[in-house]
């Protein structure tokens, strides 16, 4: 089965070999497999028709470059075009020239607003501004109390004058009109500089609640009306961004839960259909889950291309601090790698969530994706029990583990011996590999060869010969199609793939490397910060 | 932090090479889930983390006293009223359809029109395309140009998928000794606790005795939500007077509280989670566990918001793997969104979808009733 669209060029692509221009045929077949992606991904009907045209319109004009292949070529115009709709530039929020700027949030009901209000307020104020949140939202049940919850949580003073419904039976008395007006009054009085205005969810076909949304836009006259939209959402996403475009005419798309695995679709038919940038993504319950929109990374997403950055988020937010560092200075040190460390990993692993997710999150991976699919979850489990049955001077030295020792160990974790014996085999291979990796050579015998490794996110930033092992600096580059090398390389180590090696030298001589082990002492190397991807820097704190 | 990136990409590496590497199992897979030799499930070695507090002394029960009481909306009016705002709510597919059928011919433009619409009801793209692809067959062979009668086959066709025979009745009966368990899950947003809230006005209306579990001790005021639902009907709400409490053993206290009542029916909110956060999955799976302790759960109802779009696929595998869903129901679709992607579900899965949400008003949940969504679709 073809998971990402990679994987599906790469099959279309695959008797081209050679061909110098891409022909209308092939241009037509590929053009079926992104038509498929995208309405996978729930971008919009007719988004997706507007999109595959042009694509087919630019890919039909390109000369098959010499470093790219034809699929490498295809998926790196679909990725342009992509960020081209979403939007290059993150835009920042308007701030009044005088007086309190007011952002108003509105969307439909349970997009996140009122939580999104909690999280936004956390941001100003860690920005440095006076944040204070207005209860508008009147008709939701304890939508204020809601609203007075996130707003302790995020330290934010909460304008709440009217107590709202409690039930589903009260019918909605207070006026949300006058409420926002009070507030931004209050605000004012009380020197707040930034009022963020919390209003009911609505659908986009209610004529009275839409009118009652423009009413409250009207009296508070916000600097920002964010429309907040669910990842989740379908092919409504469209007549929804509509609706609210005419009624409120927002001024920046916020999309939320996208800590969820929705491929976010939404977000390219809501910016295609509106023009209007998205700002924000809110990415999960806490309220500091919230972060600018990163334009590049959602067009992977989209695409269902190997998230680099979203796995090194998940492994900040999951991984011990201490183990980790422990961890990068073995590595450091080309000290063995032991089963201890093993387990160690393995737990922390855990806590990122499913296996199989994260194994495919790897960029390149996508030839491997039948053995992912096919990898029991539950065989960790097993690996751990082996493990777990060795003694603490087995794991640190598995060379000590004759016969004997082997059939106690298959005892003790109610697995075979042939079955111990595999993961020793695997796991001495893995040692290997680590410590080459350390001398900075690469993943020697990685299974599959890393297929597809060029056409991953990047639009074709190569990773050369280095399979899914880039160092940090040169990862990042690919959301901006830069082509950047591996620092430290051996000038030996040359790719295979002669469209790969033209790539790897055309790096080579544009980007200067500097020397020294691409993994060993991280501190000492000086990120070359300026060219990393935006949003990028929190990761090198 | 140069070090989190880099380990966690080597050792993703490491992992993958060591564990993609050819099965672990014998080959041909084991047989069962033990050997021989093990000792029968349930014995002594059990683990510990599942037993339930068996005292309700750290989650006080709060029962409720009965004020005024109002009567659920009989099932047969509502039926009636909810008919009506169903059609209106999908005239918007229903009208695309029957302007591209009242052509005279049926060339290519038919069938890409026949499959945008599909698709735009987010059927997702392989459910549509099959679809099409049948209709075509059929076509091909009865050798009909007929738009009327091609109407009448996507029809047919659509409602072969959705499948009328399927068994789409709620378990609300009283076991022998304990009363039945539903069990309401659901990702952030889609409105479990109101559909809770509301599924008690229809129990309540059936005569049903019923009992809510609030067992949502994550959202702001999400106890009080339901307790204001239990509140109007006259039913006991059992919550958990701290926040962020084991909401396993507030789901427990509820169905303990529901077989002393002798009720019919225990209802249990959960809060709501995204499908691939695993350590939020596996407290659900807890819940669950947990409650069997008391009484086995008899319905596990996976909300589904309307508007959701391929996404609710995953939504669906994700928690059929983790508590089994016996049933969906499709919220908010009273508006714009046609909620497609419960077909798609069927289709994979064979989980139907039980109930449907038609709007914010108490009694705005009916039974799904496949001719009639299906006739909505191409009216």
């Amino acid at each position: 089965m073809f998971n990402s669209l990679s994987d599906r060029l790469t099959a279309t692509f695959k008797n081209l070999r050679g061909k110098g221009k891409l022909t209308e045929a092939d241009v037509d077949a590929t053009v079926r497999e992104i038509r498929r992606a995208l309405l996978d991904a729930d971008v919009a009907v007719p988004v997706v028709r507007e999109f595959t045209a042009a694509v087919k319109e630019r890919a039909l004009g390109a000369e098959v470059n010499e470093a790219l292949n034809p699929a490498q070529l295809i998926v790196k115009i679909v990725n342009t075009q992509l960020q081209e709709i979403l939007g290059g530039e993150t835009r920042r929020i308007r701030m009044a020239k005088s007086g309190p700027t007011v952002i108003m949030l509105a969307g439909l009901q349970g997009a996140g607003k009122t939580t999104l209000a909690g999280k936004l307020g956390n941001w100003l104020k860690s920005q440095g501004h006076r944040p204070l949140l207005v209860a508008s939202d009147l008709q939701r049940p304890n939508a204020v109390t809601q609203l007075q919850v996130v707003g302790d949580r995020a330290g934010v003073p909460v304008w709440a004058p009217h107590p709202g419904t409690t039930s589903e039976f009260d019918d909605p008395t207070g006026d949300p009109v006058q409420v926002a007006r009070d507030g931004v009054a209050h605000a004012r009085a009380k020197l707040f500089d930034v009022v963020i205005v919390d209003t009911a969810g609505r659908l986009g076909v209610d004529q009275a609640l839409m009118a009652q949304a423009r009413d409250i836009r009207d009296a508070v006259d916000p600097q920002e009306v964010l429309f907040v939209i669910d990842a989740m959402i379908g092919q409504d996403a469209v007549q929804t961004a509509q609706a609210f475009n005419e009624g409120v005419d927002f001024t920046g798309v916020v999309l939320s839960k996208l800590d969820g695995d929705a491929r976010g679709g939404a977000a390219l038919s809501v910016a295609s259909v509106t023009g209007k940038p998205i700002m924000f993504a809110s990415t999960g319950e806490g309220v500091k889950d919230f972060e600018q929109f990163h334009p590049d990374r959602m067009a992977s997403r989209i695409l269902d291309m190997g998230d680099v950055l979203t796995l090194i988020e998940q492994a900040e937010q999951n991984w011990d601090r201490a183990e980790a560092q422990k961890m990068a200075q073995k590595f450091a040190d080309q000290e063995d790698f032991t089963f201890d460390d093993f387990l160690v990993q393995m737990q922390q692993l855990k806590k990122m969530g499913s296996m199989k997710k994260l194994l495919g999150m790897m960029p390149g991976m996508a030839g491997m994706r039948e053995q992912i699919e096919a990898f029991d979850e539950s065989s960790i489990g097993r690996i751990e029990a082996i493990i777990r049955s060795m003694t603490p001077h087995e794991r640190a030295a598995p060379k000590i583990l004759n016969g004997s020792r082997r059939a106690r160990i298959a005892k003790g974790s109610g697995a075979t011996v042939s079955e111990v014996n595999q993961l020793m085999e695997r796991f001495m291979q893995a040692q290997k590999m680590m410590k080459k990796m350390a001398q900075g050579k690469g993943i020697p015998g990685m299974p599959g060869g890393m297929p597809g490794m060029g056409a991953g996110a990047g639009g074709g930033a190569a990773m050369p010969g280095m399979g899914g092992m880039p160092p940090m600096p040169g990862m990042g580059a690919g959301g901006k199609g830069k082509v950047k090398n591996a620092k430290g390389k051996k000038k030996g180590s040359r790719s295979g793939n002669p469209a790969k090696r033209a790539q790897e030298n055309a790096a080579a001589t544009t980007k200067q490397s500097v020397a020294g082990s691409a993994f060993g002492a991280p501190a000492q190397q000086e990120p070359d910060l300026k060219d990393l991807p935006k949003g990028f820097e929190k990761f090198l704190k | 932090m140069f070090v989190y990136v880099i380990v966690a990409v080597v050792i993703l590496a490491i992992l993958g090479f060591v564990l993609l590497r050819g099965p672990k199992a014998p080959p041909g897979g084991y047989e069962s889930t033990r050997d021989a030799d093990d000792p029968a499930p349930g014995g002594s070695g059990d683990s510990n983390d599942d037993v339930a507090p068996t005292s309700t002394e750290d989650v006080p029960a709060a029962t409720t006293t009965k004020r005024k009481v109002d009567r659920p909306e009989s099932v047969s009016s509502r039926m009636a009223r909810l008919r009506g705002r169903l059609s209106k709510s999908n005239n918007l597919f229903g009208r695309g359809l029957l302007a591209l059928l009242s052509r005279d011919r049926i060339d290519q433009d038919v069938w890409d029109e026949i499959e945008e619409t599909l698709l735009l009801a987010d059927l997702g793209s392989e459910a549509s395309m099959d679809l099409v692809e049948a209709l075509q067959k059929r076509v091909k062979v009865e050798g009909t140009q007929d738009p009327v009668r091609v109407k009448a086959m996507l029809r047919e066709e659509l409602l072969t998928v959705v499948d009328p025979t399927m068994d789409r009745s709620l378990a609300i009966e009283r076991k022998d000794l304990a009363p039945a368990v539903i069990l309401v899950v659901g990702v952030n947003g889609v409105g479990k606790t109101t559909t809770v809230g509301k599924l008690a006005r229809v129990l309540v209306a059936e005569d049903k005795d019923v009992v809510l579990g609030a067992a949502d001790t994550f959202r702001a005021a999400a106890a009080d939500q339901l307790q204001t639902w239990g509140n109007r009907v006259g039913v006991v709400t059992v919550r958990s007077e701290t926040e962020g409490a084991d909401p396993a053993s507030v789901a427990f206290d509820a169905v303990k509280v529901g077989i002393e009542a002798e009720s019919d029916v225990v209802l249990l909110d959960t809060a709501g989670r995204l499908q691939n956060k695993a350590g939020l999955m596996d407290q659900l799976g807890k819940i669950k566990r947990v409650v069997s302790k008391a009484a086995e759960v008899d319905e596990v109802l996976l909300v589904i918001d309307a508007t959701t779009g391929q996404n609710g696929m995953v939504q669906a595998k994700v928690f059929s793997q983790a508590v089994d869903v016996t049933g969906i129901v499709l919220t908010k679709l009273d508006g714009t969104a046609k909620g497609g992607i419960v077909v798609a579900i069927q289709r994979a899965l064979g989980v139907p979808v039980k109930l449907i949400g038609l709007g914010e008003g108490p009694d705005d949940l009916a039974p799904f009733d496949p001719e009639q969504f299906v006739d909505a679709l191409l009216d």
